[in-house]
């Protein structure tokens, strides 16, 4: 069995955004993609009253689920056995494509057909299974155009919405022989229909993921838009789910409450077209084999970050990246990760190890909007911050970046800012410092080193040569009247 | 009513006619401005790059200038939000009980210029008067941390002779997030060249806003591009009686 | 090989050392938490009668399903019109649909012997239903009488699905209280025909699903 190279890079968030934001197409395509999701996200949120109590419901339920993973696990695996299916623990990627592989291979299935799941993105399980000789069909549209484009997800939801209807045409064309293909969304969507549906009736294994697991009755909930879902789910022999541990619902009656908010905040309908539910085996009706993989991959170790334990209530409805304004301008390929977005910034450097990630918490302007429109209530720019402290922890542990330029930039403004007369003191040596910089139209154009970005594209106004502190201290020796205020404000200009 | 500006460090520094603007309107309206020149900085830039610990002081410093505050002020929306949203949580991670229980009981007087003005003074006309196409730039701290909702627009809307021009995507952020506008130079100027974009749309000869630190950012570009459009703090233009702000 | 044993237990020790819990933890304080957690949604609606029925039906529309009515004695009728309409004629029907929905003229065929080759080829399916949703325009099918199993209204282009008026409720919990003492068979809702918007965003009407979708709502 060999183990091939993730298609994703360790490139830093940085370096990745400067190459998509030249790409003005992928950005098109990502701002109309957005820009459409989010209106109609605000239209069916907003026609709900009990909105904010919703998403207060789906916050604590998922923060109670977490806080007993162990035993809500233990309880989905107990029923959902007793309902005829086989549940497996994989601890990493590499458990858990060996276990779904022995499934396949243990049916001698040389072709499986997928559902879109960014857990299998995550482990890598295509690659795997190709480089053993089984061939993988993605049935969701969007992952089918990903796959035959030789292409990366670059949204949860919407994998392919950074191409447009040209370029999905190009793909299926080549990859379909279908030389006269038109690119009326209409066309493409037959297209794809009449690809896979000879594949749905004869292959006999299926892969999925699940949007829920309920340890009540066992239940595995999956929630989707185009009915490859539900084709995969009832029509094969044997079905395999791939779930991230962290995915378990207490009470079947909790569906009540995510099924209410994402689809909202997912694709912005008040319901998705189709949501399955279903418990281990039923006699004719669906796969006669039912296997579970739940799977940890570093998904454990974060609830022990009582701050950052909450990035595990996520439910995967991407709302967090059509708010954000920093995937606006980069799409997601940039974060590097099958989880991109603000989610993806907080999720994978813990995933992950920091190493790999450190760039990614920094990868927000602390706006705020993913936390406005999470359904689960997660506040991302504080877990944002929390892993800022664990990377600049990290770096004062070496002697670089003890002596790196923010490092030391840092702790010196930190003395600085703690003392009046050394901040005064500090005032005054930037009014003086700042002249070699200043152009004659008094601002500063153009800065060495790291504040170089700024200036790119960016004046940047030159300190005025009276703080306020020293006004105020004039004023005040000139016996600080409203008049002799207005004097010097208009002696300043 | 006896008011004690905390004029934050970058106003300070980069924009004293804030500070000015603020006490002349706080004294137009028979309200006594103290400066505590003791004051320095809320410690924001350390604790969002990450550099917790070091923030600490910086708190810590500025807890023990107000403490005994009857109310304070601040012009910028996001050193009041670095405030509510993250003192408690460092003096927590301080060990610091005596501290956390010193700013549980400060947060409450503390307040952003404009939300003084309006929730505790109860004052929406100022007595200002402006003649200038004005947009407003609803910068993230003020909307989703002290969510201000109308604020800032009802003292604009009774300033005489401003007329105040909607923009495009008010929601959405300029693209300065402090220390990100550098670590991530790229991404920030591509959303400030957008935001830029908006402003220019609106036709206004002003664009304001209650934090500077957009405002700094935008003019940057604006200065860069040489249009005429011009920054003003909203304090600038309520301290305003007719001539420039 | 490590066996499926071990990472079992090293997943559970993991979170157990993660939460700092005991391996033996107490049920009771468990199932209190639970109980706490806030619901303070609306639970159930404020429509009846006709109100909610019109919610339905418009909700149905906007994603582009047919609805027509008729009372409980003119349900054959009914859809005799509605297959006429639609040019539908091979039909699948699942188990235990009440031969009075019937319409004459017509070969039903009995789907619990038809494999999903066979139900591609056909016309469509007629069903009935669990529950149906007003305010998001659902219907919930079970495997149960007059519903049968899954592929049914899945594999064949056109369903036509029978919703009584005394089926439908107005809000999503409202229909979970329904479903709690069936919560074990498989279950499918379905809000309007298969869609998607993966191409720029435009929804497309029928990917995969059925693209046709008639609600006959019996209402005396």
């Amino acid at each position: 069995m060999s183990a091939p190279q993730s298609h994703w890079t360790n490139r830093s968030f940085p370096e990745a955004a400067k190459e998509l934001l030249a790409d003005s197409q992928i950005r098109r395509n990502v701002r109309h993609a957005t820009d459409v999701i989010q209106a109609k996200r605000n239209r069916v949120v907003g026609e709900l009253p009990d909105w904010e109590a919703l998403r207060e419901a789906g916050s604590a339920i998922r923060a109670h689920a977490l806080e007993h993973l162990d035993e809500y696990l233990v309880e989905f695996e107990r029923n959902c056995t007793r309902a005829g299916g086989t549940v497996h623990w994989a601890r990493d990627a590499a458990e858990a494509n060996r276990i779904i592989l022995g499934l396949i291979q243990r049916h001698q299935a040389k072709e499986v057909i997928k559902i879109k799941t960014m857990t299998s993105e995550e482990i890598g399980l295509n690659r795997h299974l190709e480089a053993n000789g089984v061939r993988p069909h993605e049935t969701d549209l969007a992952e089918l155009i990903v796959q035959l484009g030789h292409d990366k997800p670059s949204h949860f939801v919407v994998p392919a919405l950074h191409k447009n209807r040209q370029q999905v045409r190009e793909i299926f064309q080549r990859e379909m022989h279908l030389p006269e293909l038109g690119d009326k969304p209409e066309d493409l969507c037959a297209a794809a229909r009449a690809y896979l549906r000879e594949k749905y009736l004869r292959i006999k294994v299926a892969v999925s993921g699940a949007n829920f697991l309920v340890a009540e009755n066992g239940a595995v909930c999956i929630v989707e838009s185009e009915g490859n879902g539900r084709m995969c789910l009832t029509l094969p022999d044997v079905l395999i789910s791939l779930v991230g541990i962290e995915k378990v619902l207490p009470r079947f009656r909790d569906l009540e409450v995510v099924l209410q908010t994402l689809p909202r905040s997912a694709t912005g309908e008040r319901m998705n077209p189709y949501n399955s539910i279903w418990t281990g085996v039923h006699e004719g009706d669906g796969p006669k084999e039912f296997h579970v993989v739940l799977l940890d991959n570093g998904r454990s170790p974060i609830l022990a970050d009582g701050e950052a334990r909450q990035t595990l209530k996520c439910i995967r409805c991407a709302a967090c990246l059509n708010a954000c304004p920093v995937y606006h301008q980069t799409g997601g390929h940039a974060y590097e990760s099958a989880y991109p977005g603000p989610i993806g910034a907080i999720l994978t450097p813990q995933l992950h190890s920091m190493e790999q990630g450190r760039t990614l918490p920094y990868a927000s302007s602390l706006c705020g909007a993913c936390y406005e429109v999470c359904p689960v209530k997660i506040n991302i720019p504080e877990v944002l911050i929390h892993l800022r402290g664990k990377v600049v922890e990290q770096d004062q542990k070496t002697l670089g970046g003890k002596l790196g330029v923010w490092n030391v930039g840092m702790q010196a403004a930190a003395f600085v800012m703690s003392s009046a007369q050394r901040f005064t003191l500090a005032q005054h040596m930037g009014q003086l410092a700042q002249k070699i910089f200043v152009s004659k139209s008094g601002f500063i154009e153009r800065l060495p080193f790291m504040l170089s970005g700024w200036t790119q594209t960016r004046d940047l106004k030159a300190l005025p040569q009276q703080s306020f502190r020293d006004w105020w201290a004039e004023r005040e020796s000139n016996g600080g009247d409203a008049t002799g205020a207005a004097k010097e404000s208009r002696d300043a200009k | 009513m006896r008011i004690s500006l905390f004029i934050t460090c970058y106003n300070d520094t980069l924009f004293p006619e804030t500070g000015k603007s603020v006490v002349r309107v706080l004294e137009r309206l028979g309200h006594t401005v103290e400066f505590r020149k003791e004051q320095t900085c809320c410690g924001q830039m350390h604790w969002n790059t990450g550099y917790l610990h070091e923030a600490v002081p910086i708190i810590r410093h500025f807890v023990g200038v107000y403490r005994d505050a009857e109310t304070v002020v601040a012009p910028s929306s996001s050193c009041v939000s670095m405030m509510r949203d993250h003192y408690l949580k460092a003096a927590e991670m301080a060990g610091d009980a005596k501290l956390a229980a010193d700013v549980e009981a400060l947060l409450p007087r503390v307040y952003e210029f404009t939300e003084l003005l309006v929730k505790r003074l109860g004052v929406e006309d100022v007595g200002a008067t402006f003649p200038h196409k004005v947009t407003l730039h609803t910068s993230c701290h003020s909307q989703r941390s002290l969510h201000l909702g109308d604020i800032p627009v009802r003292l604009l809307n009774k300033v005489r002779g401003l007329e105040l021009l909607s923009i495009e995507n008010p929601q959405e952020c300029c693209g300065f997030g402090g220390t990100f506008s550098i670590k991530n130079a790229d991404v920030s100027s591509a959303m400030l060249a957008e935001k830029v974009r908006t402003v220019l749309n609106t036709g206004a000869e002003v664009c304001t806003a209650v934090d500077n630190s957009c405002l700094m950012h935008i003019y940057g570009s604006l200065h860069r591009q040489r249009t005429l459009v011009r920054t003003a703090h909203i304090a600038e233009i309520l301290a305003s009686t007719g001539g420039q702000a | 090989m490590p066996s499926e044993s071990d990472a079992r237990l090293a997943i559970l020790g993991s979170i157990r050392n993660a939460l700092r819990v005991p391996a033996e933890r107490n049920d009771a304080a468990r199932a209190a938490e639970y109980a706490a957690i806030p619901r303070d949604y609306k639970r159930s609606g404020t429509r009846q009668g006709e109100a909610l029925l019109e919610l339905f039906t418009h909700r149905l529309q906007e994603y582009d399903a047919g609805v027509q009515r008729a009372p409980s004695g003119k349900i054959a009728d009914a859809i005799g019109g509605l297959l006429a309409e639609r040019g539908r004629h091979r039909i699948a029907i699942p188990d235990e649909v009440p031969r009075t929905w019937l319409p004459p003229g017509y070969p039903f065929e009995e789907a619990a012997g038809l494999d999903s080759m066979q139900l591609d080829k056909l016309d469509g399916v007629l069903t009935g239903c669990t529950v149906a949703i007003a305010e998001t325009g659902s219907i919930v099918l079970q495997n149960a009488a007059a519903q049968g199993r899954r592929a049914l209204s899945l594999v064949p282009d056109y369903h036509l699905c029978v919703v009584f008026a005394s089926q439908v409720v107005e809000t999503v919990p409202e229909c979970f209280a329904r479903l709690d003492a069936t919560a074990n068979l498989p279950t499918t809702f379905f809000s309007g025909p298969s869609a998607t918007a993966d191409i720029e965003m435009t929804r497309i009407k029928g990917v995969h699903g059925p693209r046709y979708l008639d609600v006959l709502l019996v209402v005396d």
